[in-house]
């Protein structure tokens, strides 16, 4: 589903990605830890071009990315189409209500035809909890609605892959909970996602894999039991305990 | 006292300003002459002036947005060719502008009409000078605003037009009704280029009267009366765009 082989990333002298390989099945849920300038998040930004890598590959689905050759500028939407993105700080259009940001992507990308884009947005915000909430702008909702509706939005383009970028990292504490349940949800209904996180217990209960990330390495991949309970690397271990 | 001065230096009849109100037949034909010029002069505003600095400002927009867009793009040529416009538009007079316009242009055998000359020559300093304030809206808007119109797979028109610019428009109407408001008043110079406008109106009228006093007041109080209108609008616009933020 997604192959990643050997992608750098350099921003002027800083090196943030020394060569990421990895691959993910699908239906697959893997969870990314480490420590802050550790570039996971640079590593997920460079699945769908958000970042472009200064070399390497990405593959997801059948689009292929190559680029240490020169990417041709109407490959990079085709890679997104296959992604969707969750905002740490949701980034939803303020000046359009939850349905009408969840419906936006279908009708301008996808030109769908709108009441039935409108129909579906209203389905997928129902998924999420927030059926009664459709015509409220992003300034009348919660963090955790609005987070709800930037993963509504997301799933509106038909994704392959799920990319969640410390999603309930701005969240107060009492809001984490009904984010993470949609993406326990999500996650039993076998979307393939990669997940940006410091929840541990998410990491834990949810994911099929955790990676560890650290100085633009991955140090160690395993299952969430052998990865937290006996970490091999003790690089690995020394972050886990801070995690205490 | 001004008004003594004036006649004065006019070698008139000497009159003292209590003087002029104890004599009703100038008063009476001050009423006439106010009545009977109001209804052309509001024509003129109308017609003209206020015609005018719309068609400019919408022209102006169109400009001053993709000058801006020219100036973020990153691609030097547009930078340059972008920076060098909004130099020379800021750089000179509008009064100059227009009189090369009208003036200049006839001598290379450009010969434009006295309406499109003024819209040109008003649109191109609405270009230039809205382009600062929407380049600076742009940049307002928050980075991760692109980004997630890229997540879901729109193009940079596509951003731009359904994201990024609705937003820009917001924090730009304060400014940009400030300039429209300049630009009504400023239609006054179209008469310089034989526009029919208001200004010219109220100059005719001043040339068949000999009442300038009267006359350019009154002309003065037609154009706060229309930009007192278009405050009033620009608070509702405002107050309208609010709801979301």
């Amino acid at each position: 589903m997604i192959t990643i082989t050997d992608v750098h990333k350099q921003f002027n002298t800083l090196h943030v990605l020394k060569g990421i390989s990895l691959s993910v099945e699908k239906g697959k849920v893997v969870v990314i830890i480490g420590p802050s300038g550790s570039g996971k998040t640079t590593l997920l930004r460079c699945l769908n071009a958000l970042e472009i890598p200064t070399s390497g590959s990405v593959q997801i689905g059948d689009v292929k990315l190559d680029f240490s050759k020169k990417v041709e500028r109407t490959s990079i939407p085709k890679l997104r189409k296959q992604t969707g993105m969750v905002f740490q700080n949701y980034n939803l259009f303020p000046h359009m209500t939850a349905v009408e940001n969840v419906m936006e992507g279908p009708v301008t990308v996808k030109k769908v035809d709108k009441e039935k884009a409108r129909a579906k947005a209203a389905a997928l915000l129902s998924k999420v909890g927030l059926g009664d909430k459709l015509d409220h702008y992003p300034a009348q909702l919660s963090g955790g609605q609005q987070q709800r509706v930037g993963i509504a939005r997301a799933l509106a383009m038909d994704p392959q892959v799920m990319l969640f970028d410390e999603p309930t990292s701005a969240l107060d504490p009492e809001l984490v909970g009904e984010v993470l349940k949609v993406m326990k949800e999500l996650a039993q209904e076998g979307m393939t996602m990669i997940v940006v996180t410091h929840e541990m217990g998410f990491a834990r209960e949810v994911a099929d894999e955790v990676i560890f990330m650290d100085q633009g390495f991955i140090v160690e991949r395993d299952t969430p039991s052998n990865l937290f309970a006996q970490p091999r690397e003790e690089r690995t271990r020394q972050f886990l305990q801070h995690l205490k | 006292m001004v008004p003594s001065q004036k006649y004065q230096r006019n070698g008139l009849v000497q009159m003292s300003l209590s003087s002029f109100f104890e004599n009703p037949e100038r008063l009476n034909r001050w009423m006439d002459i106010a009545q009977s010029s109001f209804l052309p002069l509001l024509k003129g505003a109308l017609l003209y002036s206020l015609t005018i600095a719309i068609a400019s400002f919408f022209i102006g927009l169109i400009i001053a947005v993709l000058t801006a867009l020219a100036r973020l793009s990153g691609i030097k040529p547009l930078i340059a060719i972008a920076r060098v416009y909004v130099s020379i538009i800021r750089g000179t007079p509008l009064l100059v502008q227009l009189f090369i316009i009208f003036y200049g242009l006839p001598s290379i055998g450009l010969m434009i009409d006295p309406i499109p000359s003024a819209i040109i020559g008003f649109s191109l300093s609405v270009g230039a000078y809205s382009s600062e304030v929407v380049r600076a809206a742009i940049l307002s808007i928050h980075k991760g605003q692109w980004e997630a119109a890229y997540s879901v797979g729109m193009t940079y028109w596509q951003a731009l037009r359904r994201v990024v610019l609705p937003q820009a428009a917001r924090v730009s109407i304060p400014p940009l009704s400030n300039s429209f408001i300049s630009l009504v008043k400023d239609t006054s110079l179209a008469s310089v280029v034989l526009v029919p406008e208001m200004f010219r109106k109220a100059q005719e009228v001043v040339a068949a009267t000999y009442e300038p006093l009267l006359v350019y007041v009154e002309a003065a109080l037609i154009y706060w009366m229309i930009c007192f209108v278009l405050s009033i609008i620009q608070d509702r616009i405002e107050n309208k765009l609010d709801r979301y933020v």
